[in-house]
């Protein structure tokens, strides 16, 4: 059952909301069409409802509406997107309207944009390693599919080559079919056609869909976007069995979108006037990754997280590290001294690492390798702060040789080329040449049997 | 019957409600969601949603149950998986496929399955409310005991054994002139704190099979701990490894607000794992609450009470029950939220004025108490807190520690430098050292107490120590102070550090703990006379036999006597052979 109602009792018009009065019964979260004098639409969706009347948020700019020829369409149904493999290679808006001025795209069926959860008795573990080919995530923050994990960037630092790289060079043993959901929140032309341009060079454009809502589109749009990509990738993974990377590009655009909402709603404000229940709002966008147990496909998420200030105890980065299942760092520090990835093991991390590696997924002695390579990259970085406060010739011998470690290892497995694809036997040796610098006995969190499988004795050192 | 008037996210206010309780459940709506009555004012209620109100209008109806939330319990609860209302997520699979859908209306626990009960009482006996009526074996090792519910006394005028299903009547009571039927259901109402006769302290620990936490900075049985820390920083591993190895008898552990993939872990995971004491699958002992981030929040609101009141049926049974909060901020934030639609004046970063009284209100749930029936039960409550930015002074932190007694404080530089546990053992505490002292004397050996008191000088020492070698190098530092840097080192990185992902390591038995503290400090000693007579340092710090201490981890339970007794022979054959070798030097 269906109503469309239209109403012209539109009482105010502030910011991204309008009032409506005499409303007979919308629905929560309810989609509506507002009509202007010019004769141009904008979609929006109910806030609060009550007798008589209801709050709207518009997702699109309110300029040129009025209070006595604008009027307002009730759809009778929550948001729901029409979505079909016809969808792959096109390119789309933030509220997924075709852009790419070809004919609209047929759907095959359609769905309620802000999803539901998966229940957690029906989801499988993420458990195969995705090889991105490169070393510091093979090796040391390991992605598997269904995963969700974040890049904590800052302004100026090369998120954006990293994620387009990953997106061209993923690649999981036996290989099936594999799609890309892009979507663009607020970022520049110039980095949203970066992207178009790097599928397109790869080849893999045929396999992608994207949403782009630029810095210049109206910023209530971006709060729909992420859920409509997200809606699309669940049909592409759980109906059709793509298994899919997501995009999400940039989150932080996304929560700013999310608080000026709050506060034209005039919301008791949280941490830095970002609302109270964004964790809530930012797990239904990062929680719709995962496997689910009898179905073929699985999201994986790839969100860019921009740290205002470079401060990872904002509230953006720091409510997101706390839903999603780890986090790749980049570090300013490395990014000024040319290496490339600037990723910075020490702040990062994957929490489903373990689940993906190991003997028949990669190999036995990654782990350790990971742990120990962590670990005196770590003492590495003390040995480094010593020495800039004694000198480097007041070093011990350990300490020298750990300073060697740490500047080899930057140079040698954490730098590679923005074309490079390393396979994870290549990232392992690299790891054990930069491990065989240290002692022996050194190597405590390696198993003994590995380090005479592959310490090198005749490194020099 | 009420009329819905307002819908603004979990929050509906409907019109027509006189009559209706506090905190009475209700069904909201076409689609008969379930919430809970908030807020009365006059004929309207205020009522939490506890799933997504999308599609409800204004003009649907409200329908009281006439009832407060309350959990059903009886036989058939253990290894169940439930949302933060006492729904199994299984059933709602079975009905709505992997994706949790609206209005689903499930019982707890199965009503067809028969359960072997065993009376153990006599017709005629005088009964009170508690009194245990009979048991039903619901595991090989647990005996579920059926206790009279609450408001019931009198005389016991039949009782049955045999097979029968939960809604089955077992016994027939007396009650205050009225012949009352009981089946094996109790329900508890979750906002109500159950009863008990007395609360005592306790002077036992919780075993965790965890060093740091057992060694250093352990939780009585019945004890409350609070382990805040920035994301990263190691909680939900920790909390699943208590979960896994901790000495209770039954674990509750409520995911409230946390990733859907950590409860697919537990639920992968627990069922192949075998409990070290009984050797039997850990998720016989286990139930779970989920209520992931992206679940309902007002569900996440009730999950904590739901578990609480479960552990407390289980305590009355006289078990020891460790309930797993993860986490606690998310909890509170749940609250924060509702507090902000309800439009309360906002306390402390938003966060509402009641926060940390009903932070306390839970906490005190815990406990060593005497049941109604004289059995001797606890709740021992770990609770995580997720404090923003890492920052503990923030109220959901600093409203626990006010009711908390053992404080692990994790740690963002050290799980940086993956050193897991990350529990910082400079800032970490446990009132309960003085308390369980005894115990440690008397069961893991009279020297315990003191060499951990060794231990966490030494750590300290080091601590301030590794301030001066920041500014001028180790080898600056005089012969015994290297000495202290190294034995530091050697118990943070060999004893404190614990990897939760190796088979051997996860698990160390107090008996291991107690040889492998012992032998640390046993090198340290043996270090410390050797410097007097001589031996330079360096020498020692680049001693072969530090990497056998290092793999004392690997050592296998059962190997534990003999492995430490060879690793001290080959300790003393090192260092005789170090200062025969100097003064052999030193002659020449």
């Amino acid at each position: 059952m269906k109503f469309e109602i239209e109403y012209k009792t539109i009482e105010s018009v502030a910011g991204p909301l309008v009032v409506v009065k005499n409303v007979r019964n919308a629905s929560y979260n309810e989609i509506v069409r507002i009509n202007m004098a010019n004769g141009e639409s904008r979609l929006g969706q109910v806030l609060e409802t009550g007798s008589g009347y209801a709050v709207v948020q518009v997702f699109g700019a309110t300029s040129g509406m009025n209070i006595d020829k604008t009027s307002v369409t009730f759809l009778g149904d929550t948001f729901r997107y029409g979505v079909s493999e016809d969808m792959f290679g096109r390119i789309f808006d933030g509220q997924g309207r075709p852009i790419d001025v070809k004919a609209s795209v047929k759907y095959e069926e359609k769905f309620d944009v802000n999803g539901e959860p998966i229940n957690p008795v029906s989801r499988a573990m993420p458990s195969d390693f995705i090889e991105t080919g490169i070393s510091s995530i093979d090796g040391l923050i390991t992605l598997v599919r269904g995963q969700k994990l974040p890049i904590f960037s800052a302004s100026g630092l090369p998120h954006n080559e990293l994620t387009a790289q990953i997106a061209k060079q993923a690649t999981v043993k036996g290989s099936e079919s594999f799609a890309v959901v892009f979507a663009a929140i607020g970022i520049t032309y110039d980095d949203a056609t970066y992207f178009i341009n790097e599928f397109k060079k790869a080849g893999s454009l045929s396999r992608t869909v994207a949403f782009i809502n630029l810095a210049d589109d109206p910023s209530i749009e971006r709060i729909l976007t992420p859920r409509i990509a997200l809606t699309t990738a669940e049909y592409l993974a759980y109906e059709k069995g793509y298994h899919v990377l997501v995009i999400l590009n940039d989150m932080t655009n996304y929560a700013e979108a999310l608080r000026e909402l709050a506060s034209a709603r005039e919301e008791v404000p949280g941490r830095r006037g970002y609302p109270g229940y964004m964790y809530t709002d930012l797990a239904g966008i990062y929680e719709r990754a995962g496997i689910i147990k009898g179905k073929k496909g699985s999201i994986t998420q790839l969100d860019v997280v921009t740290m205002p200030g470079d401060d990872v105890t904002h509230p953006i980065p720091d409510l997101t590290g706390y839903i999603t299942e780890g986090q790749i760092f980049l570090s300013r520090d490395l990014a000024n001294r040319n290496i490339y990835p600037p990723v910075n093991p020490l702040g990062s991390l994957s929490r489903l690492m373990n689940n993906g590696i190991g003997s028949g997924k990669t190999r036995e002695d990654h782990r350790g390798v990971a742990d120990q390579l962590y670990g005196a990259y770590a003492k590495a970085q003390e040995a480094k702060n010593l020495s800039s406060v004694v000198g480097a010739e007041a070093l011990s011998d350990s300490d020298k040789v750990l300073l060697k470690f740490g500047e080899d290892f930057e140079k040698r497995f954490l730098g590679q080329g923005r074309n490079e694809a390393r396979t994870i036997e290549d990232t392992l040796n690299i790891g054990w040449d930069l491990l065989s610098y240290l002692k022996e006995e050194d190597l405590t969190r390696i198993k003994r049997d590995y380090i005479a499988k592959y310490y090198k004795k005749d490194v020099k050192k | 019957m009420g009329i819905i008037e307002k819908i603004a996210g979990p929050l509906v206010v409907a019109n027509g409600m006189m009559g209706s309780n506090m905190y009475d459940v209700v069904k909201v709506g076409k689609l008969k969601l379930i919430g809970e009555i908030i807020q009365l004012k006059k004929e309207k209620a205020v009522i939490q949603v506890y799933e997504d109100t999308g599609g409800l209008r204004p003009g649907e109806t409200v329908v009281s149950t006439g009832l407060p939330l309350a959990v059903e319990l009886a036989p058939g609860i253990l290894g169940k998986i439930y949302d933060g209302v006492q729904r199994p997520l299984d059933s709602i699979e079975k009905i709505s496929g992997s994706f949790i859908g609206r209005g689903i209306d499930v019982a707890p626990l199965d009503k067809k399955k028969k359960w072997k009960f065993v009376a153990q009482i006599k017709k005629g006996a005088r009964v009170s409310e508690g009194a245990i009526l009979g048991f039903v074996q619901e595991t090989q090792l647990l005996k579920h005991y059926i206790m009279v519910p609450k408001g019931i006394s009198g005389t016991v005028e039949k009782i049955k054994e045999g097979n029968f299903t939960i809604e089955d009547e077992v016994a027939v009571v007396k009650s205050n002139g009225k012949m009352v039927s009981l089946n094996m259901i109790q329900k508890r109402s979750v906002r109500t704190p159950g009863e008990y006769k007395s609360k005592f302290a306790s002077a036992e620990p919780l075993v965790t099979g965890q060093r740091v936490v057992d060694t250093f900075f352990p939780v009585a049985m019945g004890g409350t701990a609070a382990l805040p820390g920035p994301f990263g920083s190691g909680k939900t591993v920790h909390q699943h490894q208590l979960a896994k190895f901790s000495n209770a008898d039954i674990v509750l552990y409520v995911g409230c607000g946390e990733r859907g993939n950590e409860m697919t872990e537990v639920l992968v995971e627990f069922p192949e794992l075998l409990d070290p004491k009984t050797n039997r699958p850990l998720m016989e002992r286990t139930v779970l609450i989920a209520n992931t981030s992206n679940m309902p929040v007002a569900a996440r609101e009730a999950s904590i009470y739901t578990g609480i009141t479960i552990a407390e049926y289980f305590r009355d049974m006289g078990y020891n029950i460790a309930l797993m909060a993860d986490s606690t901020s998310r909890w509170a934030e749940a609250m924060r939220e509702m507090s902000a639609r309800l439009e309360e004046m906002p306390g402390e970063e938003a966060y509402p004025a009641y926060l940390p009284k009903r932070l306390a209100e839970f906490y005190e749930r815990a406990g060593k108490v005497e049941s109604l029936n004289d059995k001797i039960g606890s709740i021992t409550i770990i609770g995580a807190v997720s404090p923003a930015g890492g920052d503990i002074s923030e109220p959901v932190s600093q409203g626990t520690l006010r009711v908390t007694k053992t404080f692990w404080a994790l740690d963002a530089s050290l799980a940086n430098s993956r050193h897991f546990p990350s529990i910082n053992w400079l800032n970490s505490y446990s009132l309960y050292l003085n308390a369980l002292n005894e115990w440690y004397v008397k069961n893991i050996g009279e020297s315990f107490p003191d060499n951990r008191k060794t231990a966490m000088t030494l750590l300290q020492r080091e601590g301030e120590l590794k301030d001066i070698v920041q500014l001028v190098g180790a080898d600056a530092l005089p012969d015994a102070e290297r000495i202290v840097l190294e034995v530091g080192r050697i118990i943070r990185e060999d004893f404190l550090r614990q990897n939760a992902y190796d088979f051997v390591d996860a698990f160390t038995g107090m008996e291991k703990q107690k040889k492998m503290l012992e032998l640390i400090l046993y090198f340290g000693t043996r270090a410390n006379d050797a410097v007097k007579v001589g031996v330079p340092s360096d020498k020692i710090v680049t001693m072969k036999i530090r990497a056998d201490i290092s793999r004392m981890k690997e050592w296998k339970e059962e190997d534990v006597a003999s492995a430490s007794k060879k690793l001290k022979g080959e300790i003393d054959s090192a260092f005789d052979a170090l200062i025969k070798e100097e003064a052999i030097s030193a002659r020449n």
